[in-house]
């Protein structure tokens, strides 16, 4: 892999950092009137998404990451993987739940994810900003009350808990901005 | 020239717009008529040198003239500062001179850096640091009038300004207490700081822990390590100190000046210095200005001289926090 000079940093620029794959979000050159420069370096962990700062001496290089940013289908969980298959190689891949983290309890299967790859390998998964879920378990729905008032929670096919008005029953295609993991509406069909 | 296709979309425009522009006018025609009234006359020395500097921290863009006289190529450079020229000047017995210059130094690009920037630059023959500290703080109340409240600026040495803000004396601790002090304070250490040098720590503390804890007011800060003495005389009192001097206003590093060094051995020995360490640290060696030193061997008068960011100030008298706001094109423009 090649490696960097500070000369080239700039968003986005994947390095290796510790042992772990990350990202630049923001680089800035600071130098005394006289002498030594350095770059002061806002850094995310795509492992773990921590965001750190970091400081080079200028002229300094870092090895760089073997990152791709990949759409990908989710397929199916097989109780320890779950598996992505990339829509125009059909090569398929397996990211353990590090991976998948909190982005699991909105897959569902053939909805397409932006799937972070480190040599190769998954190391994070982006569910879609919006997904369409089907309820599995709520309070019987309350016909008539659109107050907005309230709420109570719903739980979705995915095993996603989420607060949904009172009139929403059980079997119903819910929209949900996984973003924020908040209900947007009915899904219109 | 550039595919049709690609133009409409090319960002052609300044990035200063006309109310900074004419801002920025504005403080040159004020410089002009400060200097005027004072009998400080204008020049305009050359960009193109075949010295450069022999500082390790400045990286000199490199030309050749080909042509009459130079068919294999005369290696050229643009100036990162008109320091060694004024001070040619100077020793014809010329008398006080400024100039408003475009300088040059590679590898400097950033929020408050362009590898092409404009320096205003003054000597004065006669005049102490602390003289021409008072004629800074004078000019700038002058051209900041009705932009930005410039009041007089307070004044503190080196060594106290870093004994204040970290408990450490720059002249006496060790790199090994500045490295445990940056390890509890600073987000991060620079890999490969040394253990035997002092000089990189400042360097390090200066820029990320002093600095960004300044205030809003102006400052001076003076008497300088001997090692950062760059151009300036060194005193000893009994600790030696480079005087130079840098001004600070909202934080931002504004202006840089020295009691000028005039002796000319001297001077060669700090410009052989800078390139042994700049062979060490595996940067080619740059041709030392000879014409200066046989200058300075004439006779310099006693001097202060002080170079002043203009675009940072244009940036600040005009509330921007970056120079690429402050200046017609900046380097991502050209």
């Amino acid at each position: 892999m090649a490696t960097y000079s500070t000369s080239e940093f700039k968003g986005g620029l994947k390095i290796m950092l510790d042992g772990d794959p990350c990202s630049i979000i923001e680089n800035e050159f600071v130098k005394p009137g006289k002498g030594q420069a350095f770059n002061r370096v806002k850094i995310r962990n795509l492992k773990t998404g921590r965001v750190i700062e970091r400081t080079f001496k200028s002229g300094d290089s870092v090895e760089g990451a073997d990152v791709m940013e990949t759409d990908m289908q989710y397929l199916y969980n097989d109780g320890e993987f779950w598996h992505f298959m990339h829509p125009d190689t059909y090569e398929q891949v397996g990211a353990d739940a590090n991976a998948v983290a909190d982005a699991a309890k909105w897959l569902k299967e053939q909805d397409t994810c932006l799937v972070t790859l480190w040599n190769g390998s998954p190391i994070s998964v982006t569910p879609p900003n919006f997904v369409m879920l089907t309820v599995s378990e709520t309070d019987p729905g309350v016909r008539g009350d659109t107050s907005g008032g309230g709420g109570k929670p719903a739980t979705l096919e995915t095993g996603a808990v989420v607060r949904v008005p009172l009139f929403i029953d059980v079997g119903e295609v819910l929209k949900v901005d996984t973003r924020t993991g908040e209900y947007v509406g009915r899904a219109k069909d | 020239m550039p595919r049709t296709d690609t133009l409409a979309e090319c960002d052609w425009r300044p990035g200063a717009d006309l109310e900074t522009l004419k801002l920025r006018a504005s403080l040159m025609a004020r410089a002009r008529t400060f200097f005027a009234a004072r009998n400080v006359l204008e020049v305009d020395t050359p960009i193109l040198s075949c010295a450069a500097a022999t500082d390790p921290a400045i990286d000199s863009f490199a030309t050749a003239y080909q042509g009459a006289g130079g068919a294999a190529g005369q290696p050229l450079y643009l100036h990162s500062s008109p320091e060694f020229c004024m001070k040619r000047l100077l020793a014809t017995g010329c008398g006080p001179i400024f100039q408003l210059s475009h300088v040059f130094r590679n590898g400097e690009s950033g929020r408050r850096h362009n590898p092409e920037f404009m320096l205003l630059e003054w000597y004065r023959p006669g005049f102490g640091p602390d003289a021409l500290m008072d004629e800074v703080d004078e000019l700038l109340a002058q051209l900041l009038a009705g932009y930005l409240d410039y009041r007089r600026a307070k004044r503190v040495t080196y060594r106290q300004w870093f004994i204040d803000e970290t408990g450490l004396d720059p002249w006496r601790d060790t790199p090994a207490a500045f490295r445990s002090f940056a390890a509890a304070n600073l987000a991060s250490v620079p890999e490969n700081m040394p253990d035997h040098e002092r000089d990189p720590w400042l360097y390090l503390l200066l820029t990320h822990w002093l600095e960004p804890r300044l205030d809003a007011d102006a400052l001076f800060v003076h008497d300088y390590p001997a090692s950062q003495a760059s151009l300036a005389r060194i005193r000893h009192q009994p600790l030696p100190v480079a005087e130079r001097f840098e001004l600070y206003l909202r934080g931002v590093e504004l202006a840089n000046g020295f009691h000028e060094l005039g002796d000319s051995r001297e001077q060669a020995q700090r410009f052989a210095h800078d390139n042994s360490l700049r062979q060490a640290a595996g940067q080619a060696p740059m041709p030392p200005d000879q014409r200066l030193i046989a200058a300075l061997g004439h006779g310099l008068p006693d001097s202060s001289g002080v170079a002043l960011g203009f675009d940072r100030l244009v940036m600040l008298a005009a509330g921007l926090t970056d120079i690429d706001s402050a200046m017609p094109f900046s380097v991502q423009r050209s």
